[in-house]
């Protein structure tokens, strides 16, 4: 399947901000499941543009504006051609044997609640690795209301898990902190997600994981959706956590009244119905 | 006033001295030092009182010595210890041999917190990670030196090195007449030295040093205004410095400057609340992306804290081993790693008679002193211990040297330790002769830390 993505975050402020800076993880790269077609990062201001590769195999691109800037716009398009491969994740860019996601972090850090329901769905590692992981996948989908007003991108998962509310990005890292208790590598994965009803244009884009079986190797999760990942998913970053993957991360020195606004755009390519 | 004990051949002129020397002389001089320490402000913060945020470190007049026989193997073996400390750093965020070789267990390392993912890979320049060591040492016996403690973050102390000499100088000019005590005061000089030599080598002509300091609140402060004023550079925050197309600026009045090396004395996780924590406002945002371009150094640099770990601490024999194929020339206490099932029963059963230590704990803060505690404390550590057990590691409690001290009483042996600090360069390692001595005053005592109320001494190397 071939799917076609924009992404515009733009900035607004009402007193003009002296000074910008971004790191952006918003550039997909080609694993056995995808291949990106083309891609082009976009910055609305006069900037030099730094592609790099970070700790992670993911791609980067850092760029600092200098001000007066009342406006400000980051776009990312380009297709990427998907297909499925029954959630299996291969040729990805490894930097870190799997062992090293066992690693938990400030925001998946389990409380004795995560913990409790981890050894409770593993029956205390007696069950199948991928079996637990797959019941963690559909309890989370079945139980936890999606609600884009409960949390923010510092809520760990602990304060999720107690919350039964949250977003995509919460459930990657309830799954995560779990998995990893159960000594299963896992990893959080941010990346787009073609919707099933029909629906292109959102606010934002999605998180899902990926968790690792010696036997089948890393192995992606949706949470979110409750299935593994399909030819409906493009992955573009991973790493421990929401902050390792973050499309975003930036500062701006002065400039206030920031307004934002995100509009993501995900398409299978050649249909028209996105037309506006 | 006669000692009792013992002397070593290095004190034999002081021990003279102080024997003849009227005891209202010694009160004199040491009133005299505190007003001057006063006076100059040389201070310190101890988290969690409230009281006052500022104390000053009590000062003992009566020097440590060490004869040049034990200073040269003392420094080999603390050059030696460095050395495998930056091989290994450069190893663990690299290829990782050591992993692969079962030196140290996968899991202490990747699992450690202080182990930064974002070095992964990330060349330093001249593949040096801690230029700035301070590697803790004691001694039990005439013949052997221990080492306690690595310190390979952001070891601090040196300014109380340089004051206490200074102070001695002062007071007891009659003593350096008769003792060839080798100088400690080039040490800025060396420090900058070693800065400048690991410049990034994209940066042209002299290169900019500026000391970054988390700023007056944090409990070094002083010693970071005092280092940069004998460094001759810039004192700065977070919030002086920005970054701008993959370089690193300060703000100056003469407008934006750009910076070649810091001296950070910012903790990883504030340094740039882009790659680490988010809501730092002690660091620069984009910082990393500048040090992974490679046009700015850090030092130390990033991640060094899995070099200095007190459960890393427990493999470093076998680290110096493994990157120099050499016997390691200062030796290692015995430490039982909690995490292993066998050393965790035995430091159980045996508890009372160790020091145990938590694992990320630092400055005296968060440890159990086996021999001095009361039951009920040790029953609740052991409980702590039993937890996590991964975050702790024990030790026997060692015979400390001790060394005559002016306390109340008169003149009474206190147990010490000593900091001496490694420079490491592109061209070459500096070691001041000497270093810091810390002195537990009370009797009988074996914490020195200065947050736990020890006090600081000059350390004298003669030259002879």
């Amino acid at each position: 399947m071939r799917i076609r993505i924009a992404h515009e975050t733009a900035y607004r402020y009402d007193t003009p901000a002296t000074k910008a800076i971004q790191i952006l993880r918003l550039t997909p790269r080609n694993h056995d499941g995808q291949y990106v077609v083309r891609w082009r990062v976009e910055v609305s201001e006069d900037c030099r543009v730094e592609p790099r590769e970070d700790a992670f195999g993911n791609i980067t691109h850092t760029f600092t504006v200098d001000g007066p800037i009342s406006e400000l716009s980051v776009r990312v398009a380009g297709e990427v051609e998907t297909h499925d491969t029954d959630g299996i994740v291969r040729g990805t860019r490894e930097k870190f044997p799997p062992s090293f996601y066992l690693r938990q972090t400030d925001l998946t850090t389990p409380d004795k609640a995560i913990v409790d329901w981890a050894d409770e769905i593993s029956g205390k590692g007696s069950r199948a690795a991928l079996d637990s992981l797959h019941a963690m996948q559909s309890h989370i989908y079945s139980n936890f209301k999606f609600d884009v007003d409960a949390t923010a991108t510092s809520t760990t998962a602990s304060q999720a898990f107690a919350n039964k509310h949250g977003v995509c990005q919460d459930y990657a890292h309830i799954f995560c902190s779990a998995a990893r208790h159960l000594k299963i590598p896992a990893r959080y994965v941010g990346g787009y997600f073609l919707r099933a009803d029909g629906i292109v244009d959102t606010e934002s884009g999605h998180a899902w994981t990926e968790a690792f079986l010696h036997d089948l190797g890393w192995i992606a999760f949706d949470p979110a959706n409750g299935i593994c990942a399909t030819e409906a998913h493009v992955r573009v970053a991973a790493g421990l956590d929401y902050l390792a993957a973050a499309p975003v991360r930036g500062t701006r020195y002065g400039g206030l009244g920031e307004d934002m606004a995100v509009k993501v755009t995900v398409d299978q390519a050649g249909r028209q119905s996105q037309q506006q | 006033m006669h000692l009792t004990v013992p002397v070593r051949p290095a004190y034999q002129q002081l021990a003279h001295w102080l024997d003849t020397v009227p005891k209202d002389v010694l009160d004199y001089r040491r009133e005299e030092a505190e007003f001057i320490f006063r006076r100059i402000g040389i201070t310190f913060a101890v988290y969690g009182e409230a009281a006052s945020t500022e104390r000053l470190i009590p000062f003992d007049i009566i020097p440590r010595i060490l004869n040049r026989g034990e200073w040269q193997k003392l420094s080999r073996g603390l050059e030696q210890r460095v050395k495998a400390l930056n091989m290994y750093l450069h190893d663990a965020y690299n290829k990782r041999e050591v992993l692969r070789a079962g030196v140290i267990p996968e899991d202490l390392v990747f699992g450690n917190p202080v182990f930064r993912p974002e070095m992964n890979g990330q060349q330093v320049p001249h593949d040096i990670y801690v230029m700035i060591a301070g590697i803790d040492i004691v001694r039990v016996d005439p013949d052997n030196f221990y080492v306690l403690e690595d310190n390979a973050r952001v070891p601090s102390g040196v300014s109380y090195m340089l004051e206490n000499r200074e102070i001695m100088l002062r007071l007891f000019p009659e003593l350096f007449v008769d003792h060839p005590v080798a100088p400690v005061e080039n040490y800025a000089d060396d420090l900058l030295a070693t800065l400048k030599s690991v410049a990034p080598v994209t940066s042209s002509g002299e290169p900019t040093v500026v000391l970054m300091t988390p700023g007056i609140y944090n409990s070094a402060y002083y010693e970071h205004s005092f280092l940069a004023d004998k460094l001759g550079c810039e004192l700065v925050e977070g919030r002086d410095m920005f970054v701008k197309g993959d370089m690193l600026y300060m703000r100056t009045t003469e407008g934006p400057k750009r910076v070649d090396v810091i001296y950070r004395r910012v903790d990883d996780d504030f340094i740039d609340p882009l790659a680490f924590r988010p809501d730092s406002m002690l660091g620069v945002p984009g910082l990393m992306s500048v040090y992974q371009a490679g046009n700015v150094t850090l030092a130390n640099a990033v991640g060094t804290g899995i070099a200095d770990d007190k459960a890393v601490y427990s493999y470093m024999p076998d680290i110096i081993k493994f990157y120099l194929g050499e016997e390691p020339i200062l030796k290692n206490v015995e430490t039982w790693r909690c995490r292993e099932p066998d050393h965790l029963k035995y430091v159980l059963d045996n508890i009372e008679k160790l020091v145990v230590k938590e694992v990320h704990g630092s400055g005296g803060y968060g440890m159990l002193i086996g021999p001095a505690a009361d039951k009920k404390t040790i029953e609740n550590f052991a409980a702590k211990v039993k937890a996590s057990p991964e975050g702790f590691i024990a030790q026997p409690t060692l015979a400390l040297s001790t060394c005559p001290t002016f306390v109340e009483e008169g003149i009474a042996p206190r147990h010490v330790d000593l900091r001496p600090f490694v420079l490491t360069g592109r061209d070459k390692t500096r070691i001041v002769p000497g270093g810091l001595t810390r002195v537990a005053l009370s009797k009988g005592s074996l914490v020195v830390n200065s947050s736990q109320g020890g006090g600081t001494k000059d350390t004298w190397v003669l030259d002879r």
